[in-house]
């Protein structure tokens, strides 16, 4: 089996969907000619022409606007807003239009487009190329969230993203596009080569949206994660010693409360971990879940290791950074508690 | 000026007839432009280096175009751009040490090592911002403008922005309520060719930028951006335009951009020789400086001066923003609302 990375296997699910589906189509910023700036879409243009897949302006509220009208004809756009940072443009459609064209039209109209953008910190972006904005979009009924942690489950839920009969925001930590890196960032990142989900199927295969996956067993406390996080929560769990299960969340909406909540009756102790922004971040939507489902099983509160209340300063990468000093910490508190 | 049309008659590059400016004001201008030049190699070398993180957009090859419109600028006139900003800083008088202590992240940056390259300000100066959200700057320059207005202020906003950025849907909102309110804002289109690896002709219709503000009334001029004289000439009066009353003016900057995009661009969408050519044919300190000896102006030891000069500030604010300290960890909760 190919081994790839997480861009590659990004690029293989479109280059499947582009075969498979001429209803589908890529349109983007740079996407086309170019091939996207962390190369995504590299070769789809020379290989599927420039009608499949085509650069746009940029006019991030026009692109997605004009793929929920395909969408509305039966077409499947994909699209690519380069940064999760330049959003904001298009949020008025995917909120207004996109979400509820369903609900509007009483099933007439659905808008099966599939938003790709990189996302999240760990790269020296600053305020403009580094936030996590998964948690605007979860709020918003109708749309899916949708975050990959490695390179087998980014292709399986990026053509399981593309085949969805709704709209879904498809979230690429970027700072794990070449290897998983745990936050530690004063020793190199292992390339994916080196991990066994990046053993990547050629063809068409999927996973399906709304199914977590528990990516490490464990008894005394469940760690919630999703994204770069994933990583760093695997190796906080190794390095604080104790026995933790973490939880791959993979899609926010719709949310796999079952894994979460049998594991959370095992172990009866919850740290959830996410790079956004603290306040009404989607670790607090996480949290009421566990409380609710699980009151009577938790033995300490539950805790949540994030972002700061802050944009995403420039200087301070790794103070704003959610590493394993913190993930560790948090994890020794639960277990005191 | 005829209503979009291409104005702009070129100043005799060989004689300086018709120049009002004295030579010391001619030379200040080649010294401005030869500054930011070395500046930007200089943080380069220390991105290569590793002392600068993050994104990083040099303004190589468009030098003229922030000097020259600076130099026809009045006290109390307001700069903004995008994140292509440090040549718009140190035009506008900001401290090269402050600029490049921005871009190492440190506390006596201009944003307190919070910002970063896209994302300085320095409201003495005039200069509102370093914008990493491509043609978010538009509208808020035009909102300056409207300040101008309203407080009756005789100051015209430079709102600039990329040929790129001309395609966002807010630049076309701004541009109405400039052209209907009547505001003195000039839109300076710095047309380099590309956005980032998107030509101009692959990403928009009308590749005649100066033609951007047309359906809304909106004067344009298309003019050279690599020639200073030029730029300073149809500055100076689109700035008069939109200073005494007549609203919103479009200048149309050709221009090119020598590096990449950003530090990380691999530049596969043009050719060597594209980037060859423009630099040996058109470039804009090359020319002044030959137009400046056509004149008789200087001799060899007044450019070896002002090169001496130049590479003593750089280096000096090179070594300011390797050596300055780390902002104090507290700073990260400061200024995120008027009150820690
Ligand atoms: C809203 C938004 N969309 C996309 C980007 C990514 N981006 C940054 S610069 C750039 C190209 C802009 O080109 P142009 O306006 O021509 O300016 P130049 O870089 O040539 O100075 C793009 C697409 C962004 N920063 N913000
Ligand atoms: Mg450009």
């Amino acid at each position: 089996m190919p081994t790839m990375n997480m861009i590659q296997a990004l690029n293989s699910a479109l280059d499947v969907k582009l075969n498979d589906d001429p209803n589908v189509l890529i349109f983007g910023e740079d996407v086309g000619y170019f091939g996207g700036v962390f190369r995504v879409t590299e070769g789809l243009q020379k290989k599927y022409g420039a009608t499949r897949c085509f650069d746009a302006p940029i006019a991030e509220g026009g692109i997605v606007a004009a793929a929920i009208g395909m969408g509305a004809y039966g077409l499947r756009p994909v699209v690519e807003i380069q940064f999760a940072d330049y959003i904001y443009p298009a949020y008025d459609q995917l909120v207004s239009e996109a979400a509820r064209l369903r609900y509007r039209s009483a099933g007439d109209f659905t808008a099966p487009l599939t938003v790709r953008s990189p996302y999240g910190g760990g790269i020296f972006g600053g305020q403009t190329h580094s936030q996590s904005v998964e948690a605007l979009f979860t709020h918003v009924a109708g749309l899916k969230t949708v975050i990959p942690s490695t390179p087998y489950d980014a292709k399986g839920l990026l053509i399981a993203a593309i085949e969805d009969d709704d709209p879904v925001i498809f979230l690429e930590p970027k700072r794990i596009y070449n290897g998983p890196f745990d936050g530690h960032h004063e020793r190199p990142v292992q390339p994916w080569s080196k991990h066994p989900a990046s053993e990547v199927p050629e063809g068409r295969y999927t996973v399906p949206l709304g199914q977590a996956a528990v990516v490490r067993e464990g008894a005394d406390v469940t760690v919630l994660a999703y994204g770069t996080m994933v990583h760093v929560a695997l190796a906080s769990a190794a390095e604080a010693g104790v026995d933790a299960e973490v939880i791959d969340l993979r899609t926010l909406i719709p949310l796999d409360i079952e894994t979460v909540q049998a594991s959370v009756k095992k172990t009866g102790r919850c740290v959830i971990v996410h790079e956004a922004t603290r306040t009404s971040g989607f670790g607090a939507e996480l949290s009421a879940l566990v409380q609710e489902h699980c009151f009577f099983h938790l033995e300490a509160p539950i805790e949540r290791v994030t972002g700061w209340d802050t944009p995403y300063p420039h200087a301070f990468e790794w103070d704003y950074f959610p590493g394993p000093a913190r993930v560790i910490a948090a994890l020794r508190r639960v277990m005191e508690g | 000026m005829a209503r979009a049309s291409k104005a702009a008659p070129k100043p005799d590059p060989k004689t300086a007839e018709g120049m009002t400016a004295s030579p010391d004001e001619q030379f200040a201008w080649y010294r401005s432009m030869l500054l930011i030049r070395r500046f930007e190699e200089r943080a380069g070398q220390l991105y290569g280096m590793g002392l600068i993180g993050g994104f990083c957009h040099l303004y190589i090859g468009q030098e003229a175009i922030a000097v020259g419109m600076q130099s026809i600028a009045h006290s109390g006139d307001q700069v903004i751009t995008g994140y292509r900003d440090h040549g718009h800083m140190l035009a506008a008088g900001m401290d090269p040490r402050a600029v490049m202590a921005e871009l190492t992240g440190r506390a006596p940056g201009s944003a307190r090592g919070k910002g970063g390259s896209m994302h300085m300000f320095d409201v003495q100066a005039g200069f509102y911002g370093g914008h990493g959200i491509v043609g978010a700057q538009v509208p808020i320059g035009t909102g300056l403008a409207l300040a101008n207005k309203y407080r009756g202020k005789p100051n015209v906003c430079f709102t600039y922005l990329g040929d790129g950025a001309a395609n966002q849907g807010q630049v076309f909102e701004a541009m109405n309520m400039a052209a209907l309110w009547k505001l003195p804002v000039v839109y300076v289109i710095e047309n380099n060719q590309y956005a980032m690896g998107t030509s101009v002709e692959r990403a928009t219709a009308e590749t005649h930028l100066y033609r951007r503000g047309a359906a809304f009334n909106i004067e344009g001029a298309e003019v050279d951006g690599m020639d200073i004289e030029a730029v300073r000439d149809a500055g100076a009066r689109a700035a008069e335009h939109a200073r005494s009353g007549g609203g919103p003016f479009v200048l149309e900057m050709k221009t090119y951009r020598y590096r990449g995009h950003s530090m990380s661009d691999p530049a596969k969408y043009r050719t060597r020789e594209e980037v060859d050519e423009v630099r040996k044919t058109r470039d804009p300190i090359d020319h002044f400086r030959e137009r400046l000896e056509a004149r008789g102006l200087g001799d060899e030891t007044r450019f070896k001066d002002i090169d001496a000069e130049v590479k003593k500030i750089v280096a000096d604010a090179a070594e300011f923003a390797r050596t300055a300290p780390e902002p104090d960890p507290r700073e990260l909760y400061t200024d995120v609302y008027a009150e820690a």
